[in-house]
């Protein structure tokens, strides 16, 4: 009796881990359907979460009526490959999607991105670091469109470095994507004659504190902190980093951060940090167009690079779906990712253009945030830096050694 | 300098510091767990998301009632105390004449809804609580710099975890929750209220799960899958210690809470794998665990 009990939870525990898919019948032919695949529960929810599934909805709606209908369905993958990579091939075979879009969580964005290659459909990757999605891992339908671990290294690493930061330790969270991070950074780093003076990888997900790397980091004698981790992760490790005092004696680097963690740290503890991204509300007046736009659809998350770069993808692929026919965008993903290339990329968000082997080109912007005084709203956090453009944000293109990419 | 395998030993210092008071909470979130195991029988999985509601409410006292963290050490634990009464009268007194297994997945269940309600209202990202001013210095050890704030923790999680060690083995109140227990027909012969007492019990459980929650506030992020990250371990923590021993879960929680920072120094990758590792061994050589008796 005890051992059927406990079998007994075991699947009512397994159970309750998968995900409501909604299932619908099979997909009219001339219906599109957009899947958005995130984290809805975990450390990841606002970095993407439910504002991307609202951005990408937004984008639909403001696309209009094209003489094609379309559907937007979403899951929560939290944050296991095993997981992604089953509703993806779920998705694509059985529900008719067209599009999965956002996957952030580098182990999990690469697991679908495999899936997606094998069955030659389209996904467009807004939410996951990884630069490994446009080199070992890129495939011809496959866009990876707002940021990656390559532009933060470079535009972070790159001026950190430049303003005297020579010596770095690196607290990396223990997979692909701090992996892939902390090794983009370090080649920046050495290359422009810095060194790496020691790092710790520590396991994620679960932990919270830092303070026996953070006291090692100190130990080391490096001058700059580089934290390789994202979302509460990254929010605690600076929380802490404060309260022992380091950055009054270290630099530190948050090599991935977005509003969304600012907002979360508050100004007292995060105020002059430089940070990353492709995106802010208040750059000019089109993304504060956008985010106008936004907001009412997520009031208490404001758009972060990743939110606006699901909204402009979306935008971007519904054109060339248009631009192509239905029946063409359903038949090959591979056909639709060469119209998005084709395309030049213009909305309120992003502008740019997608390169051969996937890559969204689009300046990356480095930002300060504010001190305290200087914020005049909850939301108004960053001053900006420098702007790289995008033809020297990104890899190379031959440097990436994409397989379909002639050189 | 002396070195120990190759690291500097001031730096072992440090780390070992650093490993008592994580190990601080480790104590204090697993005595909860082993009073409410020990006098209710119920394995209470809702104890993750009991202390982040300690440190959403210290949060929310501060953001709308502009109450300070000094007041929420005390009101904090009372108010999720409360909720902790309310959970056992409504819900977990069902379950105390069933199999562990119900009050598991019972408790499981509220953790998992708690969670989720505090996800859809305040997000996944946290909200900034600030050390209190008094305690933001840092101390000087001679061989690291230690947070005042951090040197707090320790020295509050060892005198609440005597108390309640104190209270519930030297007082009369104490051996009566332990006669109850035992054997609670015998005890509501004598003309205890044993319902009463064992709601007390988890509301009080409850409220040192909120103080743990409290004084986590100002160093880990407050966002509601901050309990959630403890749980497991604290699990293995009570498990090692001997399910229901209220000194084995205070010496194993400090005693872990070392290994692990010792971990983080030689190997990090492995260290939320190093807790489960000992567990396994313990469980090999004492299935009762340290503490427990079989």
């Amino acid at each position: 009796m005890k051992l059927n009990r406990r079998a007994l939870l075991g699947t009512a525990a397994a159970t309750a881990a998968l995900p409501l898919v909604t299932r619908r019948a099979r997909a009219q032919a001339n219906s599109i359907k957009i899947g958005v695949l995130n984290d809805m529960s975990g450390p990841y929810r606002d970095t993407g979460g439910p504002s991307s599934v609202a951005a990408v909805k937004m984008a639909v709606e403001e696309f209009g009526s094209h003489g094609f209908d379309v559907e937007v369905i979403n899951a929560d993958h939290q944050n296991k490959p095993d997981l992604g990579a089953s509703i993806a091939a779920q998705w694509y075979d059985r529900d008719g999607v067209d599009l999965i879009i956002d996957v952030p969580t580098s182990s999990v964005a690469l697991a679908v991105a495999g899936v997606a290659k094998q069955k030659n459909k389209l996904h467009i990757n807004v939410g996951a670091a990884t630069s490994e999605l446009t080199a070992g891992a890129c495939s011809p339908s496959l866009i990876h469109y707002t940021y990656d671990t390559y532009m933060l290294a470079k535009s972070t690493g790159g001026a950190t470095v430049k303003a005297g930061g020579d010596s770095w330790y690196f607290i990396t969270a223990d997979y692909a994507f701090g992996k892939q991070l902390q090794s983009d950074t370090t080649s920046f780093v050495t290359a422009a004659g810095g060194k790496v003076m020691g790092s710790s990888a520590y396991p994620f997900p679960g932990t919270t504190d830092f303070s026996s790397f953070l006291v090692q980091a100190q130990a080391s004698g490096a001058k700059v902190l580089g934290f390789c981790n994202a979302g509460a992760d990254t929010v605690n490790s600076i929380k802490q980093a404060n309260e022992f005092g380091i950055n009054a004696k270290m630099q530190i680097a948050a090599m991935l951060m977005f509003i969304t963690d600012v907002h979360a740290l508050g100004l007292d503890v995060a105020k002059g940090l430089h940070l990353t991204e492709s995106f802010y509300w208040d750059l000019n007046d089109r993304t504060r167009a956008f985010t106008k736009r936004f907001v009412p659809r997520s009031p208490t998350n404001w758009p972060n690079m990743i939110h606006a770069g699901d909204y402009s993808g979306t935008l971007h692929f519904l054109k060339a779906v248009a631009a192509i026919g239905v029946p063409a965008a359903k038949q090959s993903g591979a056909a639709i990712a060469e119209q998005m290339k084709a395309m030049p990329v213009d909305d309120d968000a992003f502008q740019g253009t997608i390169r051969q082997d996937g890559r969204g080109m689009f300046n990356s912007h480095l930002f300060e945030v504010k001190q305290p005084a200087e914020s005049k709203a909850p939301w108004d956090l960053y001053k900006l830096v420098q702007t790289t453009p995008a033809a020297e944000a990104w890899r190379p293109l031959a440097d990436g050694h994409c397989y379909y990419v002639k050189a | 300098m002396i070195m120990i395998f190759g690291k500097p030993l001031l730096l072992l210092y440090g780390q070992l510091t650093l490993g008592l008071i994580n190990g601080a909470f480790y104590a204090l979130l697993s005595l909860g767990l082993a009073i409410i195991f020990g006098m209710l029988n119920i394995i209470n999985f809702a104890h993750g998301a009991l202390f982040m509601l300690g440190a959403f409410v210290a949060w929310a006292l501060l953001n709308y009632l502009g109450i300070g963290y000094w007041p929420a050490l005390l009101l904090a634990p009372i108010i999720v105390g409360i909720f902790g009464v309310v959970l056992e009268r409504t819900l977990i007194n069902k379950l105390y004449k069933l199999d562990h297994l119900y009050g598991l997945l019972l408790t499981f269940g509220c953790a998992l809804i708690i969670e989720g309600l505090a996800r859809n209202a305040f997000g996944s990202s946290g909200m900034p609580y600030t050390i209190p001013a008094v305690l933001s210095r840092p101390l000087d050890l001679g061989f690291m710099m230690l947070p005042a704030y951090r040197a707090w923790v320790v020295v509050a999680a060892a005198v609440v975890c005597l108390a309640t060690w104190l209270v519930i083995e030297k007082t009369p109140l104490g051996s009566t929750l332990r006669a109850a227990t035992e054997n609670a027909a015998l005890v509501q012969a004598f003309g205890v209220n044993v319902p009463r007492m064992l709601t007390l019990t988890y509301g009080a459980g409850a409220a040192l799960a909120a103080f743990a929650g409290v004084l986590a506030a100002p160093i880990y992020s407050v966002n509601p899958n901050m309990g959630s990250n403890f749980i497991i371990t604290v699990f293995a923590v009570v498990v090692i210690g001997g399910m229901g021993s209220i000194l084995g879960s205070i010496v194993t929680g400090f005693g872990l809470g070392i290994i692990e920072g010792l971990t983080k120094v030689y190997y990090p990758q492995a260290s939320s794998t190093v807790i489960f590792v000992v567990m396994a061994i313990v469980l090999l050589a004492r299935p009762a665990g340290l503490f427990g008796r079989a």
